[in-house]
């Protein structure tokens, strides 16, 4: 086993409209979303469902064509603007959740494209506050980060495929002490201690305070280190959809890579019953405030068994089983042994000069910029300056995010060129499901009434039932098993009866 | 006693209401000037206003 298997990420963006403070964040939420949709979707019926219900008169919908030079800002937003919703090109959805613009990416197999669809969907949320600020005249912003150092979080959800055979109480009891410690090299940074930042400092994780339960089901108030949420959108008796909501946003593309390549590898561990050290924290709770806490990792972990331990030394017990593991088991792969090689070289300068990962890990670049106004300014915590930084590092604007201009001068290490991110706006993944959700956006983009990770739904006319395509099978639907079927431009209804006697 | 020692014997848990102490870590000058000096060009103007207008709803 090695680092691939289904996987994807959920992004909630923050959103601000800089001239209207009070303004209502659902509406801004829908305007980007919408913005966005009536660009690359001009002749859509108004809205695209999500959720098919055989009650609901889909039929019935006013439909009518918008072009971009038509759009009136009022049409962005209708009676029902919290469920503005989109399917894009590229497989992913696009949508309102929560008074945030959420970005779930397509279905990808590896790290590597997960980082890639995730930066795509970074593009697309920029390109989108540019049209509704230029289609209402006003100003939006938007933040790939997960609090308003307010009180307020928001989450960016990574998603793993997992063998159901794997007990649950094992993924609890070895993704925990994995999951607390992880933020070392994944966390983005947070100026200011405590959930309402209330004690004077900066931490590692932007959403460790923010977690109060072990283990449970919620994902907006007293958040679970582990959720339990079985949604599959796959064969149930099969698979697992391990949802995360511990993880920071990520600006850096090689941060997103390790973080989900480490993860993945953690997750094969577990599945094949690799790993057999106890290293259960006596507090997870508290210890994933306290290492979030201490970036200089010296605080001591109790574990359940009395013995104690650091956080640094917890990672390393995880890479060492992954050496172990991959020699073991004869792996060769190679995106497996670089997401290794990452992990032992990223957990070696933190344990002897974490400020040389300046250049990929998201808290240590936020911390150099806000350690040198301490030093040349004498900055103290509450200069406004210092959280300016913590909240403009994440602003997706390519000349104004401070992530974003870092990257453009190299002082923050890309993985993916701007010509590859481009392409992974405008094309879904070939080797997933995605690939078929999103060739039928752009092959069928007004005939596709409703989607969902698992099916398609086809409106083919007045006096036709809608059609249902099942896309239950995550590795099903890729470019190799369905590129000959859209090469032949049929028609929406042969398309769907082809599919429909040969099961494709 | 080095500040360095003070500073580390200082730094304590926020649990128990003691303040928290992140001391300034020395990097090289250069580098870090020219990296303030970017930062300075794109930094909003009024940080103040900026932060204080920065209100999200909590999401998931």
């Amino acid at each position: 086993m090695t680092v691939h298997r289904i996987m994807g990420i959920e992004t909630e963006y923050g959103i601000s409209a800089p001239s209207d403070p009070h303004a209502n964040p659902v509406l801004l939420s829908s305007q980007v979303v919408n913005a966005y949709g009536v660009t690359v979707m001009p002749h859509r019926p108004r809205r695209m469902r999500w959720d098919y219900d055989v009650e609901t008169p889909l039929r019935d919908a006013r439909g009518f064509d918008m072009t971009r030079a038509d759009a009136d800002p009022s049409q962005l937003t209708d009676d029902d603007y919290g469920l503005a919703n989109v399917v894009l090109f590229n497989g992913a959805r696009f949508y309102v959740d929560h008074a945030h613009p959420e970005y779930s990416s397509p279905e990808v197999t590896n790290p590597m494209d997960a980082a890639l669809w995730d930066a795509a969907g970074d593009r697309i949320m920029e390109e989108s506050a540019r049209l509704a600020s230029k289609l209402t005249g006003q100003l939006l912003t938007a933040y790939k980060n997960n609090s308003d150092g307010k009180g307020v979080s928001y989450g960016t959800h990574e998603n793993y495929q997992v063998d159901r055979a794997t007990p649950f109480p094992q993924l609890v009891r070895y993704l925990t002490p994995f999951f607390v410690t992880r933020c070392v090299y994944s966390g983005a940074g947070r100026v200011g201690i405590g959930q309402e930042s209330r004690f004077p400092g900066f931490q590692i994780s932007q959403r460790a305070d923010f977690f109060e339960a072990e283990v449970g089901l919620e994902t907006t108030l007293r958040r679970p280190i582990i959720n339990t949420r079985d949604e599959p959108h796959a064969d149930p008796e099969s698979f697992r959809r391990l949802h995360v909501i511990v993880g920071d946003a990520n600006m850096s593309q090689r941060a997103t890579y390790l973080k989900m390549g480490t993860t993945s590898l953690v997750l094969s561990m577990i599945e094949d019953g690799f790993l057999d050290f106890d290293l259960q924290l006596f507090d997870p709770v508290q210890a994933m405030h306290q290492v979030s806490h201490d970036i200089d990792f010296t605080t001591v972990l109790g574990l359940r068994n009395g013995k104690t331990i650091k956080a640094l030394e917890i990672q390393r017990m995880y890479l060492d089983a992954a050496h172990r593991y991959v020699e073991s088991q004869g792996i060769d792969d190679a995106m497996t042994l670089d997401v290794v090689a990452q992990w032992q070289r990223i957990l070696g300068s933190l344990e002897s000069d974490k400020m040389s990962l300046v250049n990929e890990v998201d808290w240590i670049t936020k911390y150099s910029i806000i350690n040198g106004y301490r030093q040349r300014d004498n900055a103290q915590w509450n200069d406004a300056r210092l959280a300016a930084v913590d909240i403009q590092y994440a602003d997706l604007r390519s000349d104004k995010g401070l992530a974003r201009v870092l990257q453009a001068k190299g002082r923050i290490a890309s993985l993916f060129t701007e010509e590859e991110i481009h392409q992974a706006v405008q094309m879904p993944p070939a080797d997933t499901r995605a690939y078929f959700r999103g060739m039928c956006m752009r092959h069928f983009t007004n005939e596709v009434a409703a989607a969902s990770w698992d099916s398609v739904i086809f409106d083919l006319g007045p006096d036709t039932a809608l059609k249902r395509v099942q896309t239950i099978d995550a590795r099903g639907g890729t470019e190799s098993l369905t590129s000959q079927l859209f090469g032949q431009n049929l028609g929406v209804a042969d398309f769907v009866a082809r599919i429909e006697s040969s099961q494709v | 006693m080095s500040e360095r020692e003070s500073v580390s014997k200082s730094k304590s848990r926020v649990e128990q209401d003691e303040v928290v102490i992140a001391p300034v870590v020395q990097t090289n000058t250069q580098d870090v000037t020219d990296l303030l000096d970017e930062i300075d060009i794109v930094l909003e103007q009024n940080a103040e206003e900026f932060v204080k207008s920065f209100v999200q709803k909590g999401g998931e």
